[in-house]
């Protein structure tokens, strides 16, 4: 494992596979009635929030509270440039405080990246999430919900993603759940489709390792997993497609065709979702919807992601002694 | 001493010759001149170094009036002097913007003043570079500054009815319009080459189209009109071939390339480091050898720097966050030496033709981009092309450090630089 987790693009199989057979430890604590260990005891965690995201954040602060943090959280609405203060000394000044990791969110592609690699400070940087870049937890938490559901929760351990077909659907283009599945998907050996209006990919997807296609319904027959990504309303606006019905239309997910899936398949969405516009009530409230389990699996994640970033040798669950913190 | 005697420098890179400075003028170029002059000279000893005419830039920004913290008059003068200019064009946008004969008789004021580097300022084209309303190109031109050059560079002016009356309008006293090409509405939130690393960096991109359908457009207006027109900074190979078809059509354009998009791609910009955001944006290795091919051919005229400095505050920053563009002044002739000439593209005397014969041209620069022979003002650059070393931005007299090269290994180095005659630089230091 590195120090910092900046990009899914990052991630060997191996490092990728052991966060998820982490994960799925972590994920045991959450089942005791005290859900709490003392991995990160001592430690301190910033969450340091440059845009708004509450389930991000929430999710990220349940991890660390859960592994014994200190978590302080910083929450800073707009850019950097906008408040005045550059994210320097933002990051600078949190780190005077004795911060050992931070966690960012940030509108600025490549903002983490700046943070963990211009010397501005040492801490551990988690990227959380930045500008239309990357989100690594994400789709860390996105290829754990396939697994457990595609290969098994047990059955699944030491294993990767080889030959499923995983098809992702909508706004590619600023969609950094996107990228972030491409990069992590292709390196635990799944087949990746993207299905978008030609407007809404960018230039420059064709070196992507995955296929692109412009028409759903092709793909949904051979889709272990569909994963529907957020259509902002206000798109339409700058011309990317005419109107949200014409998109629904052509993109979105409804029971008739989920129904054409194959009946193993799952149907996936980061959150948060405009139900009428990529997907319909129907879907989103099925069997097959995985959203609400993406949300605790996000938080066995972050756990796993930080207990291995900040954790060292210790191992993360003892087994011997399962009830020591109150 | 007002006779100078430099010996045995390779002139335009040809066979050694002495060269004798008189007071302002070159007054003799020869084999051997050490006999009659050597007694009565400072000498400079030349030997295996290039004698070039003083550099023209046709493309620097100065920042004074406005931006003193990132650069003055005076500070870029200094460093056009380090890297053997003798006359810069000063772009207007600066606060306030060079829009009136006040503003720019000001910066050529301060330029005569300082005495490191003659001075041209270059006029908006538009007031307030607004792109909606002409600004009085008569008045700068007529205006002790004699403005020849007119740009609204940083901007575009993508107004196809006021670009076409601004083509038309300065022809009355032979002046030249220097085109941004960036057409506005392609470029909303750009921040980098739009191809296979913007897609994975998710920064905004730039799309070549940008800027070559603007540069097709203007060509067209300038062939209608019967106009000259410039390009400023062209950095895309199909920039190249439209400015190659429009030249064979006989249409008078002439187009600059910078330094950077000689070198840099935009394979740089995956380290996220503000120092290589640039307007327009480093493109790929495609459009690096195009540039290059077509600034050997003679398809691009000139290379123009495009010194843009900025405060550290400003790039020490995210991506997003930082302002676009790089100095350039101190590092042009090494980077130039290190794609063009070490690559057999070009040879000193292309140099010399490329960076002061026709920038000189294009902006009338009277005075300037004038042979080496007896009788020529005595703008001349000493340059030491053995050789290499890595560039220190702690080194520059420009008084910002955004530079590119901070650490990389370059050729040549400017020794000697001649204000007619009056030495701005000695040995690679400022006088």
């Amino acid at each position: 494992m590195q120090r910092h987790l900046i990009s899914a693009a990052d991630l060997t199989r191996d490092d990728a596979v052991l966060i998820l057979d982490t994960a799925e430890e972590m994920a045991r604590v959450a089942d005791r009635p005290i859900k709490k260990l003392p991995t990160l005891r001592g430690r301190t965690v910033v969450n340091l929030f440059f845009e708004d995201s509450t389930r991000t954040r929430i999710s990220f602060e349940a991890a660390e509270k859960r592994l014994s943090a200190d978590v302080i959280n910083f929450t800073a609405k707009g850019s950097s440039v906008s408040k005045g203060e550059s994210l320097k000394d933002t990051a600078q000044t949190l780190e005077a405080m004795g911060v050992d990791a931070v966690v960012i969110r940030h509108g600025a592609s490549g903002a983490p990246y700046r943070l963990a690699t211009s010397g501005w400070i040492d801490a551990a940087v988690i990227n959380a999430g930045d500008g239309t870049h990357q989100h690594p937890t994400q789709a860390l938490l996105d290829a754990f919900t396939m697994r457990r559901r595609l290969v098994g929760r047990d059955a699944g351990l030491g294993q990767d993603l080889n030959g499923r077909r995983i098809t992702i659907v909508g706004d590619v283009l600023h969609s950094r759940v996107a990228r972030s599945n491409v990069d992590l998907l292709h390196t635990l050996g799944a087949e990746v489709t993207l299905v978008a209006p030609p407007t809404l990919l960018p230039v420059g997807v064709e070196t992507w390792p995955c296929e692109v296609a412009y028409d759903l319904d092709s793909t949904l027959t051979k889709s272990d997993a569909v994963m529907m990504l957020r259509v902002q309303r206000e798109r339409m606006n700058a011309a990317f497609f005419p109107t949200e019905r014409e998109y629904s239309r052509r993109y979105g997910l409804d029971g008739e065709r989920m129904a054409r899936m194959p009946e193993h398949a799952i149907v996936m969405h980061p959150g948060p979702m405009v139900r009428g516009m990529e997907i319909t009530a129907e879907v989103a409230d099925s069997d097959r919807c995985t959203v609400i389990e993406q949300v605790t699996n996000g938080v066995s994640i972050r756990m796993a992601v930080l207990y291995l970033l900040l954790g060292g040798n210790e191992p993360a669950v003892t087994h011997a002694r399962t009830t020591e913190e109150k | 001493m007002s006779k100078i005697l430099i010996r045995g420098a390779k002139v335009l890179g040809g066979e050694p010759q002495d060269v004798l400075i008189d007071g302002a003028v070159v007054a003799a170029v020869g084999p051997d001149l050490s006999a009659e002059h050597a007694g009565s000279a400072e000498i400079v000893e030349a030997a295996g170094k290039v004698l070039l005419p003083g550099l023209v830039d046709l493309h620097t920004h100065l920042r004074e009036p406005g931006r003193e913290d990132s650069e003055t008059v005076l500070t870029g003068t200094r460093a056009a002097a380090s890297g053997g200019y003798t006359a810069v064009f000063a772009m207007a946008n600066t606060f306030p913007v060079a829009d009136t004969a006040g503003v720019v008789e000001q910066v050529w004021r301060l330029g005569k003043e300082h005495g490191y580097c003659d001075v041209r300022p270059v006029g908006a084209v538009t007031v307030g570079l607004e792109g909606r309303k002409l600004a009085e190109l008569g008045a700068m031109h007529d205006s002790a500054a004699g403005v020849t050059v007119f740009s609204d560079d940083g901007k575009c002016v993508h107004d196809a009815v006021i670009m076409r009356r601004a083509l038309e309008y300065v022809k009355a006293f032979g002046g030249v319009v220097a085109q941004h090409a960036q057409e506005p509405r392609l470029t909303e939130g750009a921040q980098m080459n739009e191809g296979v690393v913007s897609a994975e960096l998710g920064l905004g991109g730039w799309p070549a189209v940008a800027e070559e359908s603007v540069i097709a457009r203007d060509v067209l207006l300038a062939e209608h009109v019967g106009s000259r027109v410039h390009i400023c900074h062209l950095s895309t190979a199909g920039s190249v071939e439209i400015v190659r078809w429009a030249k064979s059509r006989g249409i008078d354009v002439t187009a600059e390339v910078t330094p950077h998009h000689l070198l840099l791609t935009d394979e740089l910009v995956r380290s996220y480091n503000p120092v290589y955001k640039v307007n327009p944006p480093l493109r790929t290795e495609r459009d690096v050898m195009a540039l290059r091919e077509a600034l050997a051919d003679g398809t691009i005229d000139i290379v123009a720097t495009d010194h843009a400095p900025h405060p550290h505050e400003d790039k020490d920053c995210e991506w997003a966050a930082a302002a676009m563009g790089m100095v350039g002044l101190e590092t042009a002739l090494s980077v130039v030496q290190e794609t063009m000439v070490d690559t057999g593209l070009l040879d000193w005397a292309g140099v010399a033709d490329r960076m002061s014969f026709k920038p000189a041209r294009i902006g009338r620069a009277e005075g300037h981009g004038r042979p080496v022979s007896a009788g020529e003002p005595a703008n001349l650059t000493l340059v030491d092309t053995a050789y290499r070393g890595s560039v220190d931005p702690a080194g520059f007299a420009s008084r910002s450090r955004n530079t590119p090269y901070e650490g990389r290994e370059l050729p040549g180095r400017v020794t000697h630089t001649w204000l007619r005659g009056t030495a701005t630089l000695v040995d690679g230091k400022l006088t």
